[in-house]
């Protein structure tokens, strides 16, 4: 990966006034632009973002409805009504398509914040106060991390929520499918940014600051807000890019399996439920879905990364 | 060295056992109880009937005693009977586990030897052209869903060539070792291509990382050729942190093996938990379950004795 190397300050080294002015930020972003893949990804996910929010306004504008299903049209070939053509149950391929991309997205994203804020909550605790709360933390941490995820995320996702005091129209609703599945890989999914919040936390709690902060009377919530998270913020933001990654794979892989978003709610994953038959009658509607997930999480990878280059000035050049 | 193995084997002991009962709760969450699906056969069972099955197996009691009961009976070999295979669980098991294990020590093999080729090379010269190029292989491996690289690959090689079966363990009547071997080409492919992609980002990290150390720049300067000094100085210093996350990432290995299984119709473990979760063969399910846990602990067990043994710079206290 090349970066185009930035001068240290713009007026030179040793000039009084010329101290470079710009924010660190600014800095950052500079640094990031010089990244060809991750500015790359950034317009792709973009692109991929505006896509799928078109799904609305697209359907209204070719008068058509993504929900509607006809058995008289399965299987059609992409024609001036079905840009994509039809699926087995008669439905526009390219609407779903698009209503599929913002259901897989929504939970990559809320599953990432949700885990995050959970893994970043134990970091922060185990990190600043170490002792028998970190070692209990981590070894919750470590077990975790030792699981085999999918069989346990397929075990989470049959749970019979009628068992737990749902009714069974709320147990079987499309939204409590939603929810459930953001929530079971959030469950699973916050020990890979804890880990790496501890370690940041273990290192920033020794700088003189927090020393000071902590002298001048300030307390431990206050510390861990103000001084700690600002100052971990750069590796807590690469962790994030990456679980969202991870998140969109888990979420397909389980709606594929059957455990994850109830059709009729269209997911990248659950438009391959039937995939075994699609691959005789439909190939291209087997192609589909899955490209858009492997475009949309190779390029989250890409950013990640970028990002990890950005922000490390030590970091390859 | 003895007392780390013993603190280690005890809490790998601990995690097991604390996922017994959480994987055992979860069970008494699937839909349906035994009693129920009983009932589901045998039209004109009456209430009173279902509820003296329930006392009789014991259901009716609280999940404590069932879960004390059930262990006791797996601690004196009793791993009970498989509902939808009627036959013991550990008969069901067994030919399960072989297909696994030829499935995922073959996908492994070729991991290792693809990924140390392609670290390495990368890392000869970190930016060229060929590094661009592995860490695209990269990135592909480790954003692909591997349901669909799976789709993909029947789709080319099963529908379109012709020259691989999409499915299934082995002809009828045939099964010989080739026939077995065509049968498992694509799903080894599979979970080959999906695993290659993580292992050569680790190896190419490792590589860089060892390349700069001192001990390189004093074999440099001894005269050591450049490829004595990666193949002999760096490769087996970088060794010690990739024999570690390969035994760490034996629990997605699984995870890929489960996904993979599911897609070529192979009878292994994955395939098994799947079907056992789907048909309501809760001891099935449960059992395999805890041997996936199990095996991927005991991975992680040996990864960390593999780092101890390897790197002589780890005291243990």
């Amino acid at each position: 990966m090349s970066t185009s190397d930035e001068p240290v300050a713009q007026g030179g080294y040793g000039k009084p006034g010329a101290a470079d002015t710009r924010s660190i930020w600014a800095l950052r972003w500079r640094r990031f632009r010089g990244h060809r893949t991750g500015v790359a990804s950034l317009v792709v996910l973009a692109v991929l973002v505006v896509f799928c929010l078109m799904a609305g306004p697209l359907e209204a504008w070719r008068g058509i409805d993504a929900t509607q299903t006809d058995l008289f049209k399965r299987y059609q070939p992409i024609s001036a009504e079905h840009w994509l053509g039809t699926d087995d149950a008669g439905r526009d391929v390219l609407a779903r398509l698009m209503y599929g991309g913002q259901v897989s997205l929504l939970v990559g994203l809320l599953a990432t914040v949700i885990g995050g804020v959970f893994g970043v909550s134990l970091g922060l605790l185990a990190g600043y106060y170490g002792g028998r709360l970190d070692n209990a933390l981590m070894r919750l941490t470590d077990g975790m991390i030792a699981l085999p995820l999918l069989p346990l995320l397929i075990v989470l996702g049959a749970v019979d929520l009628t068992k737990l005091g749902f009714s069974a129209e709320a147990a079987h609703s499309q939204s409590v499918a939603f929810w459930r599945i953001i929530l079971i890989i959030a469950l699973v999914d916050w020990t890979a940014i804890a880990r790496i919040v501890r370690a940041a936390t273990l290192s920033v709690k020794e700088r003189d600051y927090v020393s000071a902060a902590r002298g001048s009377g300030a307390n431990a919530l206050y510390i861990m807000a103000r001084h700690i998270l600002p100052n971990t913020i750069t590796p807590i933001i690469v962790a994030f890019t990456l679980t969202v990654g991870r998140v969109i794979l888990f979420e397909s892989v389980l709606s594929f399996l059957g455990f994850g978003i109830v059709p009729p709610t269209p997911s990248w994953g659950n438009m391959l439920n039937n995939a075994q038959e699609l691959v005789t009658t439909a190939p291209a509607l087997a192609i589909y879905p899955g490209l858009l997930i492997f475009i949309t999480v190779i390029a989250v990878n890409f950013l990640g990364d970028a990002m990890q280059h950005a922000f490390d000035p030590r970091s390859e050049k | 060295m003895l007392s780390f193995i013993t603190r280690r084997l005890l809490q790998t002991l601990v995690v097991l056992l604390v996922m017994s009962f959480v994987i055992y709760g979860l069970m008494g969450l699937m839909p349906g109880d035994p009693v129920d699906i009983m009932a589901a056969s045998q039209p004109g069972m009456t209430p009173e009937v279902m509820a003296n099955l329930r006392a009789i197996y014991g259901l009716d009691q609280p999940l404590m005693v069932r879960y004390a009961r059930w262990l006791m009976a797996v601690l004196s070999g009793d791993f009970g009977f498989s509902r939808t295979h009627a036959r013991p669980v550990l008969e069901v098991l067994t030919p399960a586990l072989l297909q696994t294990c030829k499935l995922m020590l073959a996908s492994f093999t070729f991991s290792v030897i693809l990924s140390l080729v392609l670290g390495v090379s990368s890392a000869f010269k970190p930016g060229g052209w060929i590094d661009g190029f592995v860490s695209l292989f990269a990135f592909a491996g480790i954003s692909v869903p591997i349901f669909w690289l799976a789709l993909v690959l029947i789709l080319t090689f099963a529908v379109g060539l012709q020259w691989l079966p999409a499915s299934g363990m082995g002809q009828v009547g045939d099964f010989g070792f080739w026939d077995q071997v065509r049968h498992l080409a694509l799903p080894v492919l599979a979970l080959t291509l999906a695993n290659t992609g993580q292992f050569t980002r680790y190896v190419r990290a490792a590589m860089i990382e060892t390349l700069q150390m001192d001990f390189i720049r004093t074999a440099r300067a001894k005269g050591s050729g450049s490829r004595r000094v990666i193949f002999v100085h760096a490769l087996r210093n970088a060794m010690v942190p990739f024999v570690t996350i390969m035994a760490l990432s034996f629990g997605s290995l699984f995870s890929g093996a489960l996904v993979t299984e599911t897609m070529f119709a192979q009878m292994g473990m994955g395939k098994m938990i799947y079907d056992s979760i789907l048909s309501n063969d809760f001891n099935l399910a449960l059992i395999g379950l805890l041997f996936a846990t199990f095996t991927t602990l005991m991975a992680n067990l040996l990864a960390d004795l593999a780092y101890v043994a390897l790197d002589p710079r780890i005291r243990l206290e």
